[in-house]
C-alpha cells in the first residue's frame, strides 16, 4: 500500500500531475466571493465559515476524476487489481493519496483564505479543525464514486452528480462547527459527529469502492 | 455470453502453452478468467489466482515516472526484489533514467515486459507480449521466458500470433468457441 | 411453489402483464374517489382556508417519494445477493417514479407553504430533505443510463443505492441538526397525522391507496417495458453472432 500511495503522491507533484490545481481552484472561489456579494466586513465575515467549506468541497470534487481514470486509460488497473493489495487497500490508498495532493493544502490554505473573508480570529481553529476532520471523508467518499464511474464517457460530471449529494451531511456538520466557533457557541458536537461520519466512512466506504472497482474491471 | 466451452488444460511447472485463434474468439477473456479480473461462468480454475501475474496489452506506464521508478514500484508493490540483470534482460540499461513517457512504443512494451520479471510470480498470462517489439526484442523476451521463467519451474500462457521459437504446445481454441444456443450467461434468462 | 419463481422474467411478464391494465384503471377510480372527496367534500378547516385540501396530493406523494427509496433498496439487495434480473429492473423502473413523486412533492409543498408561511420555500428540515432526496434519484438514474452494459449498471446502481440510503438518513439527521442550530424549525414544520381530525383523515387514507396503486401499476409496467427491452437486446446481440458464422 505504501508503494502505491508513494507511486500517487510522485506523480502527482511530477509535470501534468494537477497537484496545487485544486488548491488555486479553491483560492480563485474564495476570492470571486466578494466581488459576487459585496465588500462589507460584516456580511463577509457571518458567511466566511460557509464559503470556505463548499469552496474546499468544489475543489475536492474538481480532482476526483483523476484517481482512477489515468489507471484506468493507461492499463494500470488491472495490473494493479491483479497484485498482491487487495483492492479495499487500493481503495484506501487511492483515497489517502487524493487528500494529501488536495485535503491537506486545502486545511493548510484556509486560514489565509479566512482572513481574505475576516473571519474571525476566534474561528480559525475550530475551522482548521473541522476542515481536517471533515476534508478525508470528501477524499474517501470520492473516491468511492471515481469508482462507480470509471471508464465511462462523461464520467466527470456524473461523478459530480452522484458524490454531491453524498457530500451533504458533512458539508452540513463542517460547516456548522466552523460556524459555531466563529459565534463563540460550543462546536464540540458538531464536530463528534463529522469525526463518526469520516470514521465510517474509512471503515466502510473501502469495501464498497472495491466493490464497484470489481464491477467495473469485469 | 458465453465465448469459449470446453476448455480444458493442465500445466505442470516449467511448462508454457500459446493460445492460438482468430481475433474474437476469447484469447482475452479466458486470461482475464484465470487472472480473476472476471468470474467463470462455469467451470473451474486452480492453482492460479495469488500465483498469477497478468500482462494485458497495455503496459500501465506512467509518462511521468522513469523506468527505473516504474520497475521498482512494481518490485514494492509486490514485495520483491528488482533482480539485478533485469535492465540489461530488456535492454533498458541506457534508458534506466528516462521518463517511461520519451520512450517508443516497442520501447515501453520492453518495460512492460521487464514488470513481468520484477513481480515474481510462477503464473504468467500475457496477452499479445509481443505486440510492436522488432524481430531482436522478441528474441530477447523469448530468452526471459525459456531460460529465466520456465526453466525455473514457472508457467506461461501465452496468446499471440506470431512465432516465439520456444517450442510450446498450441492449444487451438476455435473448437471451443460456444455454440451460438449455448446455455450461460446473463442474456439468458431474457431469450 | 416459491416466489423466486416469479424472478424469471418471463414468468414475472406473463403474470403481472394482465394486472397492470387493471390496477391502473383500479389506481384512478380509488384516486377520483379520494381527491374529489377531499377537495370537494371536506369542510374548510378553520386557520387554514382552502389551501390545506392540497395536502391530498402532497403527502401520498410524499409517502411515495420515500416508499420508493426504500423498494429501491430491497429491491437492490436481492439483485446483488439472489441476482434475480427481475428485482434489478424493478429498481430501475422505480426510479423516475420515485423522482416525479419527489417533485411532485415538492411542488404541492411549495404551492402550500405560499399562503401559509408567505413564500415558495423555506429551508424547512423536510423540504430540504425532499430537495437532497431528489439530488439522489437524479445521481441514481443518471448511473443507470450512463453505464452500456446492463449487468454492471445494475451492480454499480445497487452498490450505490446501499451507500446512498446511508448517506440520505445521515442527511435527514443533519438536516435537522443544521436547521435547529439557525432558525426556530419547528413552528414551521407540518405534522399531520397527529392533529388532522377524521373527516380529513379518511378521504387523506383513500388517496394514499390511490397512489400506492398508482406506483404499483407504474412501476409493474416499467419493469414490463424494461424486461422487454432486455430481451430485444439480448435477441439482437444473439443475431450478430450469427453473422460471423454465415460469412
Amino acid at each position: 500500500m505504501r508503494a502505491l500511495l508513494a507511486r500517487d503522491l510522485r506523480l502527482a507533484v511530477r509535470a501534468g500531475g494537477g497537484f496545487g490545481l485544486g488548491l488555486a481552484f479553491f483560492l480563485i472561489v474564495v476570492v470571486l466571493v466578494p466581488f459576487g456579494v459585496g465588500p462589507e466586513t460584516a456580511i463577509l465575515a457571518r458567511i466566511a465559515p460557509g464559503i470556505l467549506w463548499v469552496a474546499a468541497l468544489l475543489a475536492a470534487l474538481l480532482s476526483l476524476d483523476r484517481i482512477f481514470a489515468l489507471d484506468h486509460e493507461d492499463g494500470s488497473l488491472p495490473l494493479l487489481a491483479t497484485a498482491p493489495l487487495p483492492l479495499e487497500m487500493l481503495a484506501l490508498a487511492k483515497a489517502l493519496a487524493h487528500w494529501i495532493t488536495t485535503g491537506l493544502p486545502l486545511v493548510v490554505a484556509a486560514p489565509l483564505l479566512g482572513v481574505l473573508l475576516h473571519l474571525p480570529g476566534e474561528a480559525m481553529p475550530w475551522l482548521l479543525v473541522s476542515l481536517a476532520i471533515g476534508t478525508p471523508a470528501l477524499s474517501l467518499i470520492g473516491t468511492f464514486g471515481a469508482a462507480l464511474t470509471v471508464g465511462l464517457r462523461r464520467g466527470g460530471l456524473l461523478l459530480s452528480l452522484i458524490v454531491l449529494p453524498l457530500y451533504v451531511p458533512i458539508l452540513i456538520f463542517g460547516a456548522e462547527a466552523a460556524r459555531r466557533g466563529a459565534e463563540g457557541l460550543p462546536a464540540a458536537t458538531p464536530l463528534m459527529l463529522l469525526a463518526g461520519i469520516g470514521l465510517g466512512c474509512a471503515a466502510l466506504l473501502p469495501f464498497a469502492t472495491a466493490a464497484a472497482l470489481r464491477v467495473t474491471l469485469r | 455470453m458465453p465465448v469459449l466451452t470446453g476448455v480444458s488444460f493442465r500445466l505442470s511447472p516449467g511448462q508454457g502453452l500459446v493460445l492460438r485463434g482468430a481475433n474474437g474468439i476469447g484469447k482475452t477473456t479466458l486470461l482475464r478468467t484465470i487472472a480473476g479480473l472476471q468470474p467463470q461462468l462455469s467451470g473451474q480454475i486452480a492453482g492460479a489466482g495469488e500465483r498469477a501475474g497478468y500482462a494485458s496489452h497495455a503496459d500501465g506506464i506512467k509518462p511521468a515516472l522513469t523506468v527505473a521508478e516504474t520497475l521498482r514500484f512494481w518490485a514494492d508493490l509486490y514485495r520483491t526484489e528488482l533482480p539485478a540483470d533485469v535492465f540489461e534482460l530488456f535492454d533498458l540499461e541506457d534508458l534506466r533514467d528516462r521518463p517511461a513517457g520519451t520512450l517508443s512504443a516497442g520501447q515501453g512494451r520492453r518495460l512492460g515486459l521487464a514488470r513481468l520479471a520484477v513481480i515474481g510470480r510462477e503464473v504468467l498470462l500475457l496477452d499479445e507480449p509481443t505486440v510492436s517489439l522488432d524481430a531482436f526484442s522478441v528474441k530477447r523476451f523469448a530468452f526471459f521466458l525459456r531460460d529465466r521463467h520456465l526453466v525455473r519451474g514457472g508457467i506461461a500462457v501465452i496468446a499471440t500470433h506470431i512465432d516465439l521459437g520456444l517450442d510450446l504446445p498450441v492449444l487451438d481454441l476455435t473448437p471451443h468457441r460456444a455454440a451460438l444456443e449455448a446455455q450461460g450467461g446473463s442474456d439468458e434468462a431474457f431469450l | 411453489m416459491s416466489i423466486w419463481s416469479y424472478a424469471n422474467p418471463r414468468k414475472f411478464l406473463d403474470t403481472t402483464a394482465p394486472w397492470v391494465p387493471w390496477l391502473m384503471w383500479l389506481a384512478a377510480a380509488v384516486l377520483a374517489v379520494g381527491l374529489v372527496w377531499g377537495f370537494f367534500f371536506t369542510p374548510e378547516a378553520e386557520r387554514f382556508g382552502s389551501s390545506v385540501k392540497i395536502i391530498y396530493l402532497h403527502v401520498p406523494s410524499a409517502l411515495m417519494a420515500i416508499n420508493a427509496w426504500l423498494m429501491m433498496l430491497v429491491a437492490s439487495l436481492i439483485w446483488l445477493i439472489r441476482r434475480h434480473h427481475v428485482s434489478a429492473l424493478a429498481a430501475r423502473a422505480a426510479a423516475p417514479v420515485g423522482m416525479v413523486m419527489t417533485v411532485i412533492a415538492l411542488i404541492t409543498g411549495a404551492i402550500w407553504g405560499q399562503p401559509m408561511w408567505g413564500t415558495w420555500w423555506a429551508w424547512d428540515p423536510r423540504l430540504t430533505s425532499f430537495l437532497i432526496l431528489f439530488l439522489f434519484y437524479l445521481g441514481y438514474i443518471a448511473l443507470w443510463t450512463a453505464i452500456p452494459d446492463p449487468d454492471s449498471a445494475a451492480d454499480l446502481t445497487s452498490v450505490l443505492c446501499l451507500v446512498g440510503s446511508v448517506f440520505a438518513i445521515l442527511s435527514r439527521y443533519a438536516v435537522n441538526f443544521w436547521n435547529q442550530g439557525l432558525h426556530q424549525g419547528a413552528s414551521l414544520s407540518l405534522d399531520k397525522q397527529e392533529n388532522v381530525a377524521d373527516v380529513f383523515w379518511v378521504p387523506l387514507l383513500v388517496c394514499m391507496a390511490g397512489f400506492v396503486l398508482l406506483f404499483l401499476a407504474l412501476v409493474l409496467l416499467r419493469t414490463g417495458t424494461e424486461i422487454r427491452a432486455r430481451r430485444i437486446a439480448a435477441l439482437r446481440a444473439r443475431a450478430r453472432r450469427v453473422e460471423p458464422v454465415r460469412a
